[in-house]
């Protein structure tokens, strides 16, 4: 539905600014005075307890929550400013068992308006078996949404979150009900793409591992920002320690270390 | 327009039943409703809105009621509106509160019913308005049925337009604000465009199972379709087959024609079950194939 955006050239000027949001929802206050700077090409992870409002972050900047405060976008050459584009990722689609929904209606009800019940639109299937294919899921086209496995269902909603290419992609719990190799094809195709078309990342997520070995960045979330920086920095905080207690940071610096993975500055390859 | 169709009926069925008005009408009624039913229940089902229509569909009652304390003749308008009014509160509360739609819907049309009730028997006078609960799908007029042609034709538009979006809705409204939906204007556009056709058939379908017509098709479409296409294709056959098989049986056997058609649906979602269960699947197929091509590429 939106226009497509052909994929820019490397930047690092562009981002996307939050401040000062603030989300409150029937008198409870779920998020405040959350500011952030996103510059594109970066993979922000939030990390947080039970509770503490990160998909609640996605969804007021996906828009389908009210939230107070700014967000706004700024393109490299100053040209285009204003609301991002957002491609989002949910953990599930609420579809029940048998449901009649094939991968190709979805992906053709989000790449056109013409009306998926008149059957796929032509013009539009070469563009979505492309976006497949490149998320090795361009056999599953013709099944049904309701059958695929949480990974084969990640990819297909990554495909078309990524036609017309984002300002911002927003990924909720990516890895949940993933199995060890969909992940790697999951977070290797985002990294690939990060770099590729230089998109801003913000990815929920509690999967605390890969997270530290994926983000340029980590935000450290309990209803506003508790604290911000490399993997390393935030997992060494005192507040982090606090909240998830000592074993995690002695683990994944342990395994930080035996990995030898040292966080570069973004911009160059982690792999 | 209305002779044209007797003439043409009277030539193509030189049969009995031909020979009566209102069955000429019946059957072009049967025509018009059924599809609209069909399309319109596949988006229902999908949605989780079937305890939704049955709520809008008994609280036509009150509809009525209120009508007849203004001392409208034709309550029809004051129907719509207080429908338009009712599925617009259901959708506006579904968003604001935190209680499950089912809750929601529960409390609004549990009391929306009793307050008709309530208006309609002052003075022991209910019987008088008995005929809503089972409809009279014979009773319908040339005029009505012009309306029947305006209102399938609304869904078609609706479903030209603004399908797309419904669908995402159903799927995800998250996903579907990001692809710059109004998620919110979609589902109270659909809510109100349901509202409006259950309480303009309602007269000539009954209070009682005019849920049925509307879900039942889908349903039985649901287990043979892949994909949104054939769902759409098999729940408007289902619905126009079941619409002119009950037709026929209600005046060979005199019985009540809604709840004739009813029946008939039944019947043809249990034999869409029982194809399900015979057919060698499509899906198990498939599978097989990913297996394959995910072998060729290590």
């Amino acid at each position: 539905m939106n226009p497509r955006r052909k994929p820019e050239k490397k930047c690092d000027l562009c981002c996307t600014r939050l401040e000062r949001l603030e989300v409150t929802l029937n008198g409870n206050r779920l998020l405040y005075d959350v500011s952030l700077h996103i510059h594109c090409g970066e993979l922000t992870g939030i990390v947080g307890p039970n509770g503490a409002g990160k998909s609640t972050l996605l969804k007021a900047l996906v828009g389908e929550i009210p939230y107070g405060g700014t967000l706004s976008f700024l393109d490299a050459k100053g040209l285009r400013t204003g609301r991002p584009l957002v491609g989002y990722v949910p953990q599930r689609l609420d579809l029940d068992q048998g449901s009649p929904a094939s991968v190709l209606d979805f992906c053709s009800a989000c790449a056109s308006g013409f009306p998926v019940w008149l059957g796929p639109y032509r013009r539009s299937r070469r563009r979505i078996l492309k976006n497949l294919a490149r998320f090795q899921a361009d056999h599953l086209i013709h099944r049904r949404i309701s059958e695929l496995s949480g990974g084969e269902l990640q990819r297909v909603l990554l495909a078309c979150a990524l036609d017309p290419v984002p300002d911002l992609l927003l990924l909720d719990e990516p890895s949940t009900g993933i199995d060890p190799r969909g992940l790697d094809i999951f977070y290797g195709t985002v990294s690939k793409l990060r770099q590729e078309h230089d998109l801003s990342i913000i990815m929920v997520s509690h999967d605390l591992d890969m997270i530290s070995r994926y983000a340029d960045r980590i935000v450290l979330l309990d209803k506003t920002i508790l604290a911000t920086g490399t993997p390393a920095e935030v997992f060494q905080s005192q507040i982090f320690l606090s909240l998830f207690g000592p074993r995690w940071t002695a683990e994944i610096c342990h395994r930080q270390e035996a990995a030898g993975i040292i966080h570069h500055p973004r911009g160059q390859s982690n792999d | 327009m209305i002779e044209l169709w007797y003439s043409l009926i009277e030539s193509l069925f030189p049969f009995p039943w031909a020979e009566f008005d209102f069955m000429k009408n019946a059957l072009l009624a049967v025509l018009l409703v059924s599809p609209i039913f069909g399309i319109l229940g596949t988006m229902v089902i999908n949605n989780r809105m079937a305890f939704f229509s049955d709520a809008v569909g008994h609280a036509a009652l009150t509809g009525i009621a209120i009508g007849v304390l203004l001392g409208c003749g034709d309550p029809l308008w004051v129907m719509l509106i207080f429908a338009a009014f009712l599925a617009g509160g259901i959708t506006w509360a579904r968003r604001r509160t935190k209680a499950s739609a089912d809750t929601v819907i529960g409390v609004f049309f549990a009391t929306a019913v009793a307050l008709g009730v309530v208006i309609l028997s002052r003075q022991g006078g209910f019987n008088r308005y008995s005929g809503y609960l089972i409809g009279d799908l014979l009773s319908i007029t040339p005029g009505e049925l012009g309306l029947l042609a305006v209102v399938l034709l609304g869904v078609i538009l609706f479903w030209l337009f603004l399908f797309n979006r419904l669908f995402l809705v159903s799927l995800n409204p998250a996903v579907a604000r990001s692809r710059g939906v109004n998620v919110f204007q979609v589902e109270l556009l659909f809510s109100i465009l349901l509202a409006f056709i259950v309480t303009i058939s309602i007269q000539w379908v009954g209070i009682l199972i005019i849920n049925s017509l509307l879900v039942l098709p889908a349903a039985a479409a649901r287990n043979l379709a892949e994909n949104m296409q054939r769902y759409h294709v098999l729940a408007v056959i289902i619905s126009l087959a079941a619409g002119l098989t009950g037709l026929f049986l209600s005046y060979q056997w005199g019985t009540a024609t809604g709840a004739t058609i009813v029946l008939i649906s039944f019947v043809l979602y249990l034999g869409t079950i029982a194809w399900k269960a015979v057919r060698p699947r499509q899906a198990r197929r498939v599978p097989e194939m990913d297996a394959v091509k995910l072998n060729q590429k290590p």
